[in-house]
């Protein structure tokens, strides 16, 4: 590991102002993402700011919503009643990732920035677009199962790793930064940026800009009947094979409002737009929600390894809504409903 | 070779509810401060990367993975290990005696990490903080939910049987 200078931030504007005058600084949360790159040698910054312990509030948004400070713990935001009852998706979102000492450590803001968990982004010793530009890419014809299948591009096909900015893409979440240039509210799904010819950069944040909290719009009744859920190689403490946040309001025979969401399946969290678009106004049908995320999911270039996710998406994309639906979500041994 | 400065920080820590002062390189890890510089070698260092669970410590009361905390960054707070957690620094904790009772482990390795993340749930549970197979209010603490809390501590000798069953025990001895 390389030596590093540590200075614990009094300010956001000290954070801010630090590292953006300094190439070679880097923030610092919980420090469960990067001090392990650290010492896996991924990174050797020469100074890190410690922003752990701002904005650790958990409070009411001006407009009636609720505004999760970055600094805030996974712990602590899963637990909130605020969160229970307002986003339900969120706090199992929160919950369904890592192990509880990682979650009483990580920040709901460097959660948001954490890295993919591409073996080859992780292993110094391999080519990584996304860690060393132009070095090429062996994932596409490696081991690329847990890795992305829609929105990658032929220099990277990295997956996002997080489960709580699934939930947050789902719910419309703003997250607010400080930057050199300013303050700037992006909407989660505007923060990250798809990999193109420059994979080495998974937000559009500049250097130097931090996260100082994150926004939800008042809760309504489709966010309090929301629900993640998440498909996994192990019962738990495992990264996403497939994950996905939904919720749906139904009128009479027809669907008044969707939310779908899915994680795993791309370099970023992937809200289902054309999906939602498709099943707001129809029928309450798992038959039509099938097809919505079949047409979501068609652009989709797997690779041979990971083919199963697109299947396994549009699955639990109708079981989701299906179950909040209160459809009959019997299927048969093949997952087709009886 | 020319000589390179190590950034270096003073780091004033409680450790087992005594004040400790070191000079560290800021690189340095809590479980290496523990371990190298203070001889509380309860803390295990199983993968160095917050996989496995044998590091883990009670930092202002809440269990964390010491390897992947930087000391320095760790700098004022408290931290409890397996060696500070019987009351009084003598005997046994509750949770000891239920590894005890239970035969909650074999070779041991992964064991004060155990019992320290085991401290930390029932706390956790007392706040109420809910687990991903929560389904009730207020919480009953079960199986299926102890063996979801556990889930990041490791155990290569398959105790695992025996270690929910110590929970249990501990969590049954306490006031609720």
């Amino acid at each position: 590991m390389k030596p590093f200078d540590y200075t614990r931030a009094g300010s956001a504007a000290d954070a801010v102002a630090l590292v953006s005058a300094d190439p070679d600084a880097m923030f610092l949360g919980g420090g469960t993402n990067v001090v392990d790159h650290l010492r896996l040698g991924l990174f050797g910054p020469g100074h890190l700011v410690d922003v752990s312990a701002l904005h650790t509030g958990v409070e009411p948004a001006p407009d009636g919503g609720l505004r999760l400070g970055a600094g805030v713990t996974n712990s602590e935001a899963a637990a909130s009643p605020l969160v229970r009852t307002g986003y339900p998706a969120v706090s199992q979102a929160l919950l369904s990732g890592a192990s509880g000492q990682l979650r009483n450590m990580a920040t709901v803001g460097g959660n948001l920035l954490q890295r993919t968990r591409c073996r080859y982004f992780q292993d110094p010793a391999k080519p990584c677009n996304k860690r060393r530009p132009g070095s090429g890419c062996p994932a596409r014809a490696g081991i690329s199962r847990d890795l992305a299948i829609i929105g990658t591009s032929p220099s990277c096909i990295a997956s996002h790793p997080s489960d709580f900015a699934v939930a947050l893409a789902a719910m419309d979440a703003v997250v607010l930064t400080r930057g050199p240039g300013g303050d700037r509210r992006l909407p989660l799904d505007e923060l990250y940026r798809l990999p193109g010819d420059d994979p080495s950069r998974d937000t559009v944040l500049e250097h130097g800009e931090l996260i100082v909290a994150i926004e939800l719009p008042p809760p309504t009744d489709l966010t309090r009947g929301s629900r993640y859920r998440k498909a996994r190689d192990r019962a738990s403490f495992a990264f996403a094979l497939g994950a996905v946040a939904g919720a749906i309001l139904v009128r009479g025979d027809a669907v008044a409002d969707v939310r779908l969401a899915f994680g795993a399946i791309a370099p970023r969290p992937w809200r289902a737009r054309s999906a939602e678009r498709a099943i707001l106004g129809g029928q309450v049908d798992a038959a039509a929600f099938r097809r919505a995320l079949e047409a979501e999911f068609a652009e989709a270039t797997p690779t041979q390894e990971n083919a199963f996710k697109r299947t396994l998406a549009v699955r639990m994309g109708v079981g989701l809504l299906s179950e909040l639906a209160g459809l009959d979500t019997h299927v048969d041994r093949a997952g087709q409903p009886r | 070779m020319t000589d390179i400065e190590i950034p270096c920080s003073d780091v004033e820590l409680t450790v087992n509810e005594h004040p400790c002062s070191l000079r560290l390189d800021n690189r340095t890890s809590l479980l290496d401060a523990l371990r190298e510089h203070l001889g509380l070698t309860g803390s295990k260092k199983g993968c160095d990367h917050g996989q496995c669970g044998a590091c883990t410590v009670l930092l202002d009361g809440r269990r964390v993975n010491s390897c992947l905390v930087l000391a320095v960054a760790a700098a004022g707070r408290s931290v409890l290990t397996i060696e500070g957690l019987a009351p009084g620094g003598t005997g046994v904790h509750p949770m000891q005696r239920a590894f005890l009772d239970q035969d909650g482990y074999q070779c041991g390795y992964c064991t004060p990490g155990q019992i320290c993340s085991a401290v930390g749930v029932l706390d956790e549970v007392r706040q109420g903080w809910p687990s991903a197979v929560t389904d009730s209010e207020p919480i009953v603490l079960d199986d299926v939910e102890v063996r979801e809390r556990m889930a990041g501590n490791l155990c290569r000798c398959g105790a695992y049987v025996n270690i929910v069953a110590a929970v249990l025990q501990a969590a049954d001895g306490q006031p609720s």
